[in-house]
């Protein structure tokens, strides 16, 4: 691979501490240079957010309305829990007494840039500052359970997140394609030498960054920082889903998206706090029923019940939560072009895992599913949701960097259905 | 990575000998010390030039006196390279070479950047880059760094770069090409029959009745949001869904017409059509659309302007060409003069008068709004000429500025959420094109390129890995190369870097270590290279070690360098 045969982490620090031939002084490397260990802590909690980018049309998946205009030509079945889902989701079906249904989603951001912020950040977009996403502010709360951790801890897989914001670019999300390659990752020299280059590397930034031009400057030392440890960790291996016994592989799907979940477990596993999968194309402004039929629903469905089976097999559900959403909804009223266009007032998200209840369906929408008729909820609430049942406390507090404090979750409620 | 403060302080002393001895070869920008920074009589004595030009000053004063309205001094001039490699960098999108950072410090005349400018802009040699960077930059604005990547794309990236470069190799003004972008028929791709590159804006935009088309027009030419106000009310400003779908009806008579490869659904190319639009009440002559308010109440929109200018209503081409109108409206309106101003100023400055620029109005007043309005005239009386805009950009005060802040304008930082006052220069990441571009100038590696077409395929094949194209109906995306890891795994161990650190017979470093510079030189011809300044002694002394540690052998040793300085951040920031 990327290290020379036999070599080990530990040996590879050495290299860096000594730099071989030169005298220099040793570098320290923050929490990079504790020793390798081959099992995380067991109690490590985590979140997948399985990211549906373009709004699903939620009324087609998790809140049928059989019967009514709105309802569109998919019915309704029954699941292990106790709320029906569509019919087009059957490996689904099996998995329900492990997930949640929120039914009574209702927000106010209608267009994708701003939706995608909202979701991923609990805040509307501000010109003024830059909010860290979810992702980030999870993996910046969690890394502490994670000592061991070489590799960043918040990977998204195909993209489509949203920034660490004002948290810096060392919680920023790792991009990777779902085909588990990792590009650049070869060395290509002698590690005593990268050593070497690091050193002047190290001087030339040192030198920059003290002459106070900003964050941007001392938050690249950190990026190089980071990238080194990834360059040398057996971790990365976690990357690699074609290392899956075929039969795994076979159950997630061979899809982008059934790849990008089992690289969550995967990375799950490693001890990776935050990964977000990606599965675009739910922008159904036309031929919606045709799209969720015919490619979207099969390969979400075998992807997300795999995910989920698997996590319990593993015994890894019991940490790790699961959440489900896009930017919105669909509108309930299905358009000339036998699409849905954007929606946000009533719509579902899906959660379950890390204790979370499942099997239930959390509110409700009314006969056409055009308004929610139970305590409406947002993307705090859900955020408020996950953090308690990762045992992060609300009272977390974060300080933006013009010293405005910031609560995580910006003030959500718990969704207390989901802990009874 | 831990140093000792010993080692910093040293720097920055010998960084002041060094800016003093710049100084001496009679550069207007006389830089303070670095270690004089602090002291107070320092603080807002440095006057700058205006070149004679009026409307520099006028900027000059402008800014100076946010500056003092809210008690903040400027930072020190920039020095003569970091200078030299800003304007170079922003005007044609690369870093300049060793002779050329060279030539613009050594030069004694007190106008040797309004020289340099000029030279930017005007000079033979600089035109191919000149139009090669607003291409790059103006592609990104108008279709994205994915368009014409998409599945079955409308879009030619070829077709739209050809009528950039085109454009910009002339300098056509600037509302000749707005008029051109709205109003554009013909095929996109180069070589097809009727070929006019500029309808490759519109060709994608048009689904869903031209709701593309209709936001993205607004936002670029007229730095107005209106897309959320397609499905529901817009939360944040006056522009109401009936605008929107006013703004929208101009587009009505625009098809986009598809011609397939034979026996197959991919698509050849695509032509840009106007035809009579017959109105969805069924009535020609006064060509309506119809529209859902979120209560379900249907609404009738015709063509009119964001002003309430209203056009004819017939849909007949015959009576009114409603794009032709739309070009008009646009090219006559405050709105466009100011929305490219601000455009203009965020590219040099790193941050506009608005942000995001794209976005003004009532609810998102300008940080300069005198200014803004100044320059926006300005434009217009200077025949819409994109060259003086930049020279009077590129020639102020702030442009100028270091990017060292001081303790007089430490609260002037835009990432604590205040608008910019640009006391000094804000550090930003070169884009992806920049850093491409600048590596191949720092290897020379630019002189045996292929042709154009081949540069620019080679160079979108390496962008595409920091690309992530979301795939919905606003075309959205972004990129995952700004001071991340992939881009830190890239500089440490992609291909580009490989070459550009090579040694191999032939190559930048093999024909540097072979020169009759001594040693020290060529670590200072390394530094000269990629950061337009002389090695500190300390990274001199660190040279040597490299040297020893390669046993001598001096190729590899400035090849363990030369990986260290591209990949610092004083390299892959402008700043």
């Amino acid at each position: 691979m990327f290290t020379p045969q036999g070599m080990s982490r530990r040996h590879f620090m050495t290299h860096l501490a000594g730099a071989s031939a030169m005298t220099i002084p040793a570098l320290t490397m923050g929490h990079s240079i504790r020793t390798h260990a081959s099992e995380l802590k067991k109690n490590g909690k985590a979140a997948i957010l399985l990211w549906m980018s373009g709004g699903p049309a939620s009324i087609d998946i998790w809140d049928l309305k059989p019967g009514a205009t709105t309802g569109g030509p998919f019915r309704p079945i029954r699941t292990s829990g106790d709320a029906e889902i569509s019919e087009h989701m059957p490996e689904m079906a099996k998995q329900m007494h492990n997930m949640a249904i929120v039914r009574s989603m209702s927000t106010r951001e209608a267009d994708h840039g701003r939706g995608r912020y909202y979701m991923h950040t609990g805040y509307v977009p501000n010109p003024n500052i830059e909010h860290p996403s979810y992702g980030s502010v999870l993996a910046h709360e969690l890394i502490d359970q994670r000592p061991h951790l070489e590799i960043p801890p918040f990977v998204s897989v195909g993209g489509g997140s949203v920034g660490p914001g004002f948290l810096g670019m060392a919680w920023a999300p790792f991009v990777v394609s779902s085909n588990g390659q990792v590009r650049n990752l070869q060395m290509g020299m002698d590690e005593g030498r990268l050593m070497q280059r690091m050193y002047a590397l190290s001087l030339i930034e040192k030198g920059f960054v003290a002459e106070n031009r900003g964050a941007a400057a001392s938050d690249h030392a950190k990026i190089l920082d980071k990238t080194l440890a990834l360059m040398t960790s057996k971790q990365m291996d976690a990357f690699k889903v074609a290392q899956e016994p075929q039969e795994i592989r076979d159950a997630y799907g061979n899809t982008n998206f059934g790849r990008g979940c089992l690289m969550a477990r995967r990375l799950v596993e490693t001890g990776v706090p935050f990964v977000e999968v990606d599965l675009g194309g739910w922008d159904t402004h036309s031929g919606n029923f045709t799209a969720l039929q015919n490619t979207k629903l099969p390969e979400l469905d075998k992807a997300m019940a795999a995910l989920t089976a698997d996590l319990e097999a593993r015994g890894l559900l019991q940490d790790t939560a699961i959440i489900w959403m896009g930017e919105f909804g669909r509108t309930p009223r299905i358009n000339g072009n036998a699409g849905r266009d954007h929606w946000a007032r009533s719509w579902s998200v899906v959660l379950g895992g890390a204790g979370m209840k499942g099997g239930i369906a959390v509110g409700k929408t009314n006969a056409d599913g055009t308004s929610v008729e139970t305590e409406p909820y947002t993307s705090q609430d859900v955020m408020a949701s996950v953090c308690k049942a990762l045992g992060i406390s609300l009272e977390t507090t974060f300080t933006s960097r013009n010293g405005r404090p910031m609560k995580i979750a910006n003030g959500g409620k718990v969704i207390k259905e989901l802990f009874a | 990575m831990k140093f000792t403060t010993r080692f910093s302080t040293q720097r920055l002393a010998l960084g002041g000998i060094l800016l003093a001895s710049l100084a001496l070869v009679g550069s207007i920008s006389a830089p303070m010390p670095a270690a004089a920074q602090d002291s107070p009589s320092t603080k807002g004595e440095v006057i700058s030039a205006d070149f004679g030009i009026p409307q520099v000053r006028f900027t000059n004063e402008q800014v100076r006196s946010v500056w003092t309205d809210y008690k903040l001094s400027p930072s020190p001039a920039a020095t003569d390279g970091e200078w030299c490699r800003r304007v170079f960098l922003d005007i044609i999108g690369r870093i300049p070479s060793v002779d050329e950072a060279n030539a613009f410090i050594n030069d004694k005349d007190a106008n040797k950047k309004l020289k340099l400018v000029n030279s930017l802009l005007n000079d033979d040699k600089y035109i191919e880059e000149y139009a090669r960077n607003w291409t790059t930059n103006w592609t990104n604005i108008l279709i994205g760094r994915a368009g014409g990547t998409e599945d079955n794309t409308l879009t030619s990236r070829e077709g739209m770069q050809k009528y950039l470069r085109d454009s910009f190799a002339r300098n056509k003004p600037y509302d000749t090409m707005v008029t051109e972008l709205v109003t554009a028929t013909g095929t996109n791709s180069p070589g097809a029959p009727n070929f006019n590159g500029a309808v490759n804006f519109l060709t994608m935009k048009l689904e869903e009745d031209g709701a593309q088309a209709t936001a993205q027009t607004a936002r670029i030419f007229l730095g107005k949001q209106v897309q959320c106000t397609q499905c529901h009310n817009h939360p944040f400003n006056e522009w109401k869904q009936r605008k929107f779908w006013e703004f929208n009806a101009f587009f009505r008579q625009t098809k986009a017409l598809r011609t397939f490869v034979a026996g197959t659904r991919d698509v050849a190319s695509v032509e840009l059509i106007n035809q009579d639009f017959a109105g969805e009440g069924g009535n020609p002559e006064e060509a309506e659309l119809y529209y859902e308010l979120r209560n379900g109440l249907m609404k009738v929109a015709y063509p009119v302007f964001i002003d309430d200018t209203e056009i004819s209503k017939s849909g007949y081409l015959s009576d009114v060409n409603r794009r032709n109108e739309l070009a008009k409206l646009i090219v006559n309106s405050p709105e466009m003069d100011q929305a490219i101003v601000n455009r203009m100023w965020a590219h040099f400055l790193g941050y506009g008068f608005t942000k995001p620029i794209d976005d003004t109005g009532p609810h998102n007043p300008p940080s300069h709004p005198a200014l803004l309005e100044y320059l926006g005239k300005e434009f217009r009386a200077n025949s819409f000429n994109l060259k003086e805009l930049i020279r009077w950009i590129t020639l102020s005060e702030a442009y100028g500025l270091s990017s060292r802040g001081t303790p007089g304008n430490k609260l002037d930082d835009p990432l604590l959420g205040e608008s910019p006052k640009f006391t000094h220069f804000y550090l930003r990441q070169l884009r992806a094109e920049e850093l491409y571009e600048s590596l191949l100038v720092a290897t020379q590696a630019h002189k045996t390129r292929g042709s154009y077409e081949e540069q620019e395929k080679a160079k979108r094949e390496w962008l595409g890995q920091f690309v992530v194209a979301f795939g919905t109906d606003e075309l959205d995306e972004a990129t995952t190369f700004n001071g991340t890891i992939p881009q830190a795994l890239m500089m440490f161990n992609g291909d580009l870097i490989k070459q550009a650190t090579s040694i191999d017979k032939g190559s930048f470093l093999a024909q540097v270590a072979s020169s009759p510079m001594r040693p020290a030189e060529k670590i200072n011809y390394l530094f000269m290279a990629a950061v337009q300044r002389k090695p500190t002694s300390y990274e001199l002394d660190v040279a040597n070690k490299l040297l020893a540690a390669r046993k001598s052998d001096a190729a590899a040793a400035l090849q363990d360098m030369w990986w260290a300085v591209l990949n610092s951040n004083e390299f892959i920031m402008n700043h």
